[in-house]
């Protein structure tokens, strides 16, 4: 057996109390190509910022061509030879793709840039990889692919021993695809190791030697790819306890009250879903799936290009978050402190926010009702503050949750639409978010619920569609939802 | 009812520390110059006051979301040179009056176009317009101060109500405007809103658009206000009326506990930092400190506000 190229030893990395990673220990061989696979929230990316020295291990040890890695940083790993790509790429757009290869560590002669130089050995390594770029064109004229083949070509000239890509694919074309397989391959044979993550199983099977599993921030198994098959892969990231207890349904559903029809944009590939009155149904599907997309595409917060939606039967246009709260349509956004909440304002201003004109007459403010409104909320939220004009910013995770919940409330809107309703809160504020989903439903309401938590999202749900890519790629009832057929869809 | 004391102790500590070098400023010019303490004087300063209070209401509302407008001064000078104007070709002063308010509203609402819909750093467009709106005035009046008004114009600027110059009543009255429709109005509500987290402003349903353009348009209509006071003040249009008043305003708002970040500071607080600035100006005069001096200490009060405002800042993040 080869020399390890890099070693992880018992790894565990914990924040503020809560477990990312748990005893993981993996290894990678040169030239080998690993691919690294689990669900939303197994501890994927937790642990190539510990690779990179980004994070560091809570327990554990690192360990690089058979020395130990101490006081591990991203530029010791980088110094040691690892290099990452990242979805989001890194580069400047009004630079050549020659100085983007050479920022930072440009060749100089004294203080003048040796310009040519540069140029010629970005274009050699270029074609040494099989790609066909101009080294002299700025990277804004690129396309993604091209952009993330800069990236690699980046990372090669630093004469890198192990390159992690993560979901380098996600972005790209089919015939793109190939063409980074190509590239995977032709840096194999320079006996550079990969990490690979992918949410796309194929690819898995595609490129990889050995995949490891990671369920919970645990390490599950390590097999040699050819020993297992798609179904088996699929039971070792799920098997997951449904654990939690979920409100039972008492009411009936209704008709169908919203109806989207056929939505295109940047990020939708003709998606359609209807929601009948008093239903809650799951949108599952892995990061960057499309799913908040579509429940910004009916908000009326990104700009469709194509489609219609239809509420009561009739059809409605919606510009923007003003129109669709007018039409009775709440969204409760995945990112609280960024698109939820005014931080630093008071808990009144926030509750009453999105429902301003309830309590204002003539544009005016009363100020009693306004405190009435927020003092009920608060009240039937049971968030802990100590005074209304207490800043949003001075809660919890739990209770801020509880006062972008309250606003939307306020607003008596008939079809809220939560987005990962119960991320970073604790176990208590989650049921108490599971039974106020339950109340709504009684009370008539309908709900469209987005969460990357399989067990939440099969508790709740009384439908489940799966998105992947842009698109709607399956529906699964109730009665015979298993995490195993969603990711099914979700990877296909 | 100002009970919403944003960002709690460190914010009412700094209100402190602002009243207390006002205080320190005031003894320490009617220990070192003769006749700071009199009536007249007083007065002086505060129909000084009165004329940058005037825009400074609008100034509060614009950097309450973030913003700026730096062409507050210019549109004094314009308003000014444009009200003159009309007078001295027989127009009533009232009407004159009015247009010349609806000429500040529209200028500023366009600000409201060029930094929503345009996307122009708000800093940046009123740069051009501060430079475009002193050369309409220079051009309008040729470069010569434009005087002959009908009597009882000077009311305005001279006047007084009992003991009370009129200047300052007319403050006072915009003030009081000016915190109902911040403090209680929807409008109000969305102008901090806004200024505080713009996204889930609109994910909440705002139209921050009209926000914008409100707070810009009323910005410009107050700073034309503030001309039409200054005009009738010193009874001429001069065309260099106005100049450099936004960094006195600008300053005195900042100075007031209005965050540049946007989203906090309260209007009551900006008198305070009004009347310090007031207190600052008339008093380097008063010790016959040259002008250019003058400036160089105003620009290290600006800064240094803005430190301040910056540095405690940071200091609550990090907690």
């Amino acid at each position: 057996m080869a020399e390890k190229l890099l070693e992880l030893r018992h790894i565990s990395k914990k924040f503020s109390g809560v477990t990312a990673l748990e005893d993981v220990s993996i290894d990678i061989e040169p030239g080998e190509v690993l691919t690294l696979v689990g669900e939303n929230g197994a501890g994927k990316s937790t642990l190539i910022k510990v690779i990179t020295g980004a994070h560091h291990p809570t327990e554990g040890e690192l360990w690089f061509e058979g020395k130990k890695i101490e006081n591990n940083s991203p530029a010791k790993a980088k110094e040691l030879g690892i290099g990452v790509i990242y979805q989001e790429l890194n580069m400047m757009p009004t630079l050549t793709v020659a100085e983007n290869i050479f920022y930072g560590k440009e060749l100089k002669k004294g203080i003048m840039l040796r310009r040519k130089e540069m140029l010629e050995k970005s274009n050699e390594i270029i074609q040494e990889l099989g790609a066909n770029i101009d080294a002299s064109k700025r990277v804004s004229e690129l396309s993604i692919a091209e952009q993330q083949i800069v990236e690699i070509v980046k990372a090669v000239s630093e004469d890198i021993k192990l390159l992690i890509m993560d979901e380098p694919t996600a972005p790209l074309t089919n015939s793109e695809i190939e063409k980074m397989f190509d590239i995977v391959e032709r840096l194999r044979k320079r006996n550079v190791a990969i990490l690979y993550i992918s949410h796309r199983l194929e690819e898995v099977f595609r490129i990889s030697e050995r995949t490891v599993v990671l369920r919970d921030g645990k390490h599950v198994i390590t097999v040699p790819t050819r020993d297992i098959d798609r179904q088996m892969l699929i039971k070792y990231m799920v098997g997951r306890e449904l654990g939690q207890e979920y409100p039972a349904r008492t009411t009936e559903i209704g008709e169908v009250i919203l109806k989207a029809d056929h939505f295109v944009n940047e990020h939708l590939k003709d998606c359609s879903l209807e929601l009948k009155k008093g239903e809650i149904l799951g949108l599952a599907g892995l990061v960057g799936a499309g799913r908040t997309e579509m429940a910004r595409a009916i908000f009326g917060a990104d700009p469709l290009k194509s489609g219609e939606l239809t509420l009561h039967g009739k059809k409605v246009r919606i510009k923007s978050p003003e129109d669709a709260i007018s039409h009775g349509i709440g969204l409760i956004t995945e990112d609280r402190k960024n698109q939820g909440l005014l931080l630093n304002q008071g808990i009144d201003y926030n509750v009453s926010y999105a429902n301003l004109k309830s309590v204002c007459k003539f544009g005016v403010i009363n100020k009693k009702k306004e405190t009435q409104v927020t003092k009920k909320y608060v009240e039937a939220m049971d968030i802990k503050i100590h005074s209304m004009g207490q800043m949003a910013k001075t809660l919890s995770g739990g209770n801020q949750q509880k006062v972008v919940l309250g606003k939307w409330l306020a607003t008596n809107s008939e079809i809220l639409i939560f987005d990962e309703p119960t991320r970073g809160i604790d176990v208590g504020a989650k049921s108490e978010i599971y039974q106020l989903m339950r109340r709504l439903i009684e009370e008539g309401k309908s709900i469209i619920m987005i969460s990357s938590e399989m067990p939440e999202l099969i508790g709740m749900s009384d439908r489940i569609l799966v998105m992947h890519d842009g698109r709607i790629t399956g529906e699964i009832s109730d009665s015979e939802v298993t995490q195993e057929k969603i990711l099914e869809f979700a990877t296909r | 009812m100002n009970k919403k004391g944003n960002g709690g102790v460190s914010k009412v500590l700094s209100q402190f520390a602002i009243l207390i070098a006002l205080i320190i400023l005031l003894i320490f010019f009617s220990v070192t110059t003769d006749g700071f303490l009199s009536t007249t004087n007083i007065f002086n300063i505060m129909r000084q006051v009165a004329v940058n209070g005037i825009a400074a209401v609008g100034m509060t509302m614009v950097i309450v979301t973030g913003g700026i407008d730096i062409s507050v001064g210019s549109m004094m000078g314009v308003a000014s040179v444009c009200c003159a104007t009309l007078m001295v070709r027989g127009m009533h002063p009232v009407l004159a009056v009015l247009l010349v308010l609806l000429l500040g509203l529209a200028i500023g609402t366009a600000h409201g176009c060029f930094v929503y819909d345009i996307g122009l750093p708000p800093m940046i467009a009123t740069l051009a317009t501060m430079s475009i709106l002193r050369g309409v005035t220079y051009i309008i009046s040729g470069g010569l101060p434009v005087y002959g008004f009908p009597e009882g114009f000077n009311v305005i600027g001279q006047g007084y109500i009992g003991p009370v110059p009129v200047p300052v009543i007319i403050m006072v009255i915009c003030f009081v405007i000016g915190w109902f429709i911040l403090e209680r109005t929807s409008f109000g509500r969305y102008v901090y809103g806004v200024g505080s987290n713009r996204e889930a402003s609109r994910l909440s349903g705002v139209n921050v658009r009209k926000v914008i353009y409100g707070v810009y348009g009323l910005c410009g209509m107050l700073a034309a206000m503030s001309g039409v006071v200054l005009l009738s003040r010193v009874n001429s249009g001069q065309p260099k009326a106005g100049e450099s008043y936004e960094m006195d305003i600008i300053t005195a708002v900042v100075l007031g506990g209005v965050s540049t970040n946007g989203g906090e500071g309260r209007i009551g607080n900006v008198i305070i930092g009004l009347l310090l600035m007031g207190v600052l100006l008339n008093g380097m005069v008063m010790m016959n400190i040259p002008d250019y001096y003058q400036r160089v200490v105003k620009g290290f009060v600006l800064l240094l506000a803005i430190s301040y405002d910056k540095l405690s800042q940071k200091r609550a993040n990090k907690k």
